[in-house]
């Protein structure tokens, strides 16, 4: 293959812009929760479950796990573009990444609405 | 005045050095450029560039105790002693001080930094309003010295990508100008995930900026704009 630089993917808008949004969502759960349990007189486990008992404080968290992949996978191929220079190697860890935070997506299910 | 400078000849040396200097000088007013170009009258071998002297040419960027800046307009008293100079980081040394600028005019080229506009020349020059004028202010003063640049670490991990502040606030120098029609090329252009978006908004470039510019501010408005055009 040609050794040339290539660039002009024309992407990189999108993630930016998901970046931030997510940022948001997640800085709005941790506020909610810590905020919450600020207000409870103790913390324990029935407090806890209590907490996520409703479908709606499960989609929040859901939300906010989702956000937190979909920011970490950017996070993670910025760095991974700095620093591993051969591009196959850089494809194979996206790719490793991708199916990781998946499997993290389908596990947070099974965890909120597990129990 | 003490001073430790780099010192490097591909022809002599097998590795770059520092070299002490002691300069019998009192400093007063005193520019850095002032006490290099003295210590090049105690040795004439030390490399460095130098020309309009009043910070407008952008000839003598270089890495002054760990900060990027132009010697001429750095006034000696502000700096702490042993002053150590280095040429400006992440790019190719030619000799001493001296650094290979090709990389970053490559990439200054890259974003077209001449107005584009179809229409036939009008008889007097293209008028803008004052008020459209004003839009240029903080961008058009860039000297390309190359401090902001070789002070980004994007622009160190990839400098064939990404094109650096010095070339992203030309960009937007250009998307500003009302004069311009490229403004949807131009923001193609840019739309990449190393060439604009390897910029994590650190500000290195604002904080080093002899001209006081601020590249980050102008790169934020490149990508408002491209959300604008999106949303």
């Amino acid at each position: 293959m040609l050794n040339r630089v290539v660039t002009g993917a024309h992407y990189g808008l999108r993630d930016w812009l998901v970046q931030r949004i997510t940022a948001v969502v997640m800085v709005l759960f941790v506020l909610f929760v810590v905020g919450d349990l600020l207000l409870q007189p103790r913390v324990d486990y029935d407090v806890w479950t209590r907490l996520f008992s409703s479908n709606v404080m499960r989609s929040f968290a859901l939300l906010f796990l989702l956000s937190l992949f979909y920011h970490a996978w950017i996070g993670v191929r910025d760095i991974v573009m700095d620093y591993i220079n051969l591009a196959s190697v850089r494809l194979l860890v996206h790719v490793v990444v991708i199916f990781a935070l998946l499997m993290y997506s389908i596990w947070s299910v099974q965890i909120l609405w597990g129990f | 005045m003490k001073f430790k400078i780099y010192r490097y000849n591909p022809d002599k040396d097998a590795a770059p050095y520092m070299q002490e200097y002691d300069l019998k000088f009192e400093a007063g007013d005193a520019m850095l450029l002032d006490a290099l170009m003295m210590l090049r009258e105690q040795d004439d071998s030390l490399g460095f560039r130098k020309s309009c002297r009043e910070g407008v040419c952008g000839s003598d960027a270089m890495n002054i105790n760990g900060r990027n800046g132009l010697a001429c307009v750095t006034p000696l008293s502000s700096l702490k002693q042993p002053i150590e100079i280095r040429p400006l980081p992440g790019l190719p040394v030619i000799r001493d001080l001296i650094v290979d600028m090709s990389q970053f005019f490559k990439q200054y080229h890259s974003i077209k930094p001449y107005l584009v506009n179809n229409d036939p020349p009008p008889e007097t020059e293209r008028l803008q309003s004052p008020k459209d004028r004003a839009e240029l202010d903080g961008l058009y003063e860039c000297i390309l010295c190359g401090c902001c640049t070789t002070s980004c670490p994007s622009f160190w991990w990839n400098p064939d990508k990404f094109v650096g502040p010095a070339g992203l606030l030309q960009a937007y120098r250009f998307i500003a100008d009302t004069r311009d029609q490229a403004t949807s090329e131009r923001l193609d252009n840019l739309e990449d995930p190393y060439r604009l978006f390897r910029c994590h908004t650190i500000m290195n470039c604002a904080d080093v900026c002899p001209k006081e510019l601020n590249p980050t501010e102008a790169i934020g408005k490149i990508k408002d704009m491209m959300v604008k055009r999106i949303v």
